[in-house]
């Protein structure tokens, strides 16, 4: 990793291989990252000389697969940010609550803790019953983990923690129960929730929610996929619906941001 | 050596720090030149949660602009900017920072070595980046990217520094390289000014 393993030009040829090959498109992403990410892989796999890996993401659609599910950052926590989390229990979900169903999308869920974070809250304010929450990312590998619901055990005490500090009230360990080394959640959570691949760079609008989590996700894109990403957003969002962000990105810079306004000081969004 | 480095042309100062390192910045930040040239980026190991507090400690101690970075933004000369907790913080090509939530590496995030390593591909010989106290081998890695891509390499002295283990590491491993004492540093950083 000390010099360049893969220099601009050769981050150029595999992103456009991968787009006319596999219909990825990579490259309106962040270069730091991606490269960051690739450079990475080439020598986690031991590859020899670019060619050789040129040719393989191009032509051996096995190790493409894996290919994808190393370039995408899948880390994520259970209730991370328990202030965002505070606010959707106190100010969002109770607004939410006084319509007859409600619809989240949660963009780019990764193994799925954000949205069974959600699905706890939903519970506690006795929403879940009328909620159904779309989880979707581009990585089918972490869909298949999300589906199951079930997280190291030795994470289990940082979320709850975390959890404590979002305003939960409840014995966190009522919501799993330990088998070995990992915490499986209900089934009445995940009950809730429907998992599908979606690409938000190339996918279109598939419903209109009134709420959309995308936390961490636009870091990796540059600046004009962000905002083709806001369009998408915009048009999969009832009015008065809300859009939450991470705690380091922002809706500021797109052209229509003023349709929309900030809730006080977390990075959420409601549709005016 | 010093003289080499002083007469290149400085583009991005990088400090890193873990434990240790607060107290150093306390003594640089009031011995800056109000009018530097290029931006100063610090990256340190510490909990988030009191976002602010190192940024308005710092602030009060400096006429430059201090702020934490936001993602995507421009790198402008004559700032201090501030790697947010818990995100590893990139350079990209056209001059910009990216943020990054991926795995820690050396068991941190923000990583020293990420920053460095990612700088160095973009400022080549135009970086310059100090080591500060710390109690892992974070940085060290990075360093070595530095001094590969013609950038300049500065090492808190180990004897001096409150956490001697980082920049001990790097001393050993790190061939080219400048070894300060705290109290030398805010005039090497305004020598650097062209
Ligand atoms: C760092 S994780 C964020 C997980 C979670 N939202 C959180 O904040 O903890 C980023 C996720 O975005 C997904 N992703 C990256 N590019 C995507 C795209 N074009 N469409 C949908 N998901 C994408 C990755 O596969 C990964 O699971």
């Amino acid at each position: 990793m000390i010099n360049e393993a893969i220099d601009n030009e050769q981050l150029e040829i595999l992103l456009n291989d991968v787009l006319e090959n596999h219909g990825y498109d990579f490259l309106e992403y962040s270069h730091a990252s991606i490269k960051r990410r690739i450079s990475r892989l080439y020598a986690l796999d031991n590859f020899v000389s670019f060619a050789e890996f040129r040719y393989t993401i191009k032509s051996d659609k096995q190790y493409f697969k894996r290919f994808l599910e190393e370039i995408t950052v899948n880390v994520t926590e259970m209730f991370r940010d328990p202030s965002f989390y505070r606010a959707l229990r106190n100010e969002v979900l109770p607004v939410l609550g006084t319509y007859p169903f409600i619809r989240i999308w949660v963009a780019g869920c990764s193994t799925g803790e954000e949205a069974y974070s959600l699905a706890i809250v939903l519970k506690e304010l006795n929403l879940l019953h009328k909620s159904l929450i779309y989880a979707t990312d581009i990585n089918p590998l972490v869909l298949e983990k999300a589906k199951k619901g079930m997280f190291p055990l030795n994470y289990l005490k940082q979320y709850s923690e975390n959890y404590l500090q979002s305003d939960g009230s409840k014995d966190f360990s009522t919501y799993y129960t330990a088998n070995y080394s990992l915490a499986k959640f209900d089934e009445s959570l995940s009950g809730k929730m429907i998992f599908s691949t979606h690409n938000l760079v190339s996918d279109h609008s598939f419903n209109e929610f009134q709420l959309i989590l995308c936390r961490n996700v636009l870091i990796y894109f540059d600046k004009d996929l962000q905002h083709k990403v806001f369009n998408l957003f915009d048009s999969s969002i009832e009015k008065l619906g809300y859009l939450a962000l991470g705690s380091k990105e922002s809706l500021d810079f797109w052209p229509r941001a003023k349709e929309y306004r900030r809730i006080k000081t977390e990075k959420i969004w409601r549709k005016l | 050596m010093a003289e080499t480095i002083t007469s290149a042309k400085c583009n991005a100062l990088i400090i890193g720090g873990s434990a240790g390192s607060l107290d150093v910045l306390l003594e640089i930040f009031p011995g800056l030149n109000a009018d530097l040239n290029f931006p100063i980026i610090l990256v340190t190991h510490r909990k988030s949660g009191n976002e602010s507090l190192l940024s308005d400690l710092l602030q009060s101690r400096t006429t430059l602009r201090v702020a934490e970075v936001e993602e995507k933004e421009r790198i402008l000369a004559g700032k201090v900017y501030i790697a947010p907790a818990d995100y590893h913080l990139l350079i990209e090509e056209d001059k910009t920072f990216s943020l990054d939530y991926s795995e820690k590496i050396n068991y941190s995030r923000p990583s020293i070595d990420v920053t460095f390593q990612s700088a160095a591909e973009v400022f080549k010989s135009g970086l310059v980046c100090i080591l500060l106290s710390g109690s892992n081998a974070d940085g060290v890695e990075g360093l070595k990217a530095v001094n590969n891509f013609g950038g300049k390499v500065v090492i808190q002295n180990p004897d001096t520094a409150l956490m001697p283990y980082m920049p001990l590491q790097a001393v050993t491993n790190i061939e080219d390289s400048v070894v300060l004492d705290a109290t030398e540093m805010a005039d090497f950083i305004n020598k650097l000014i062209d």
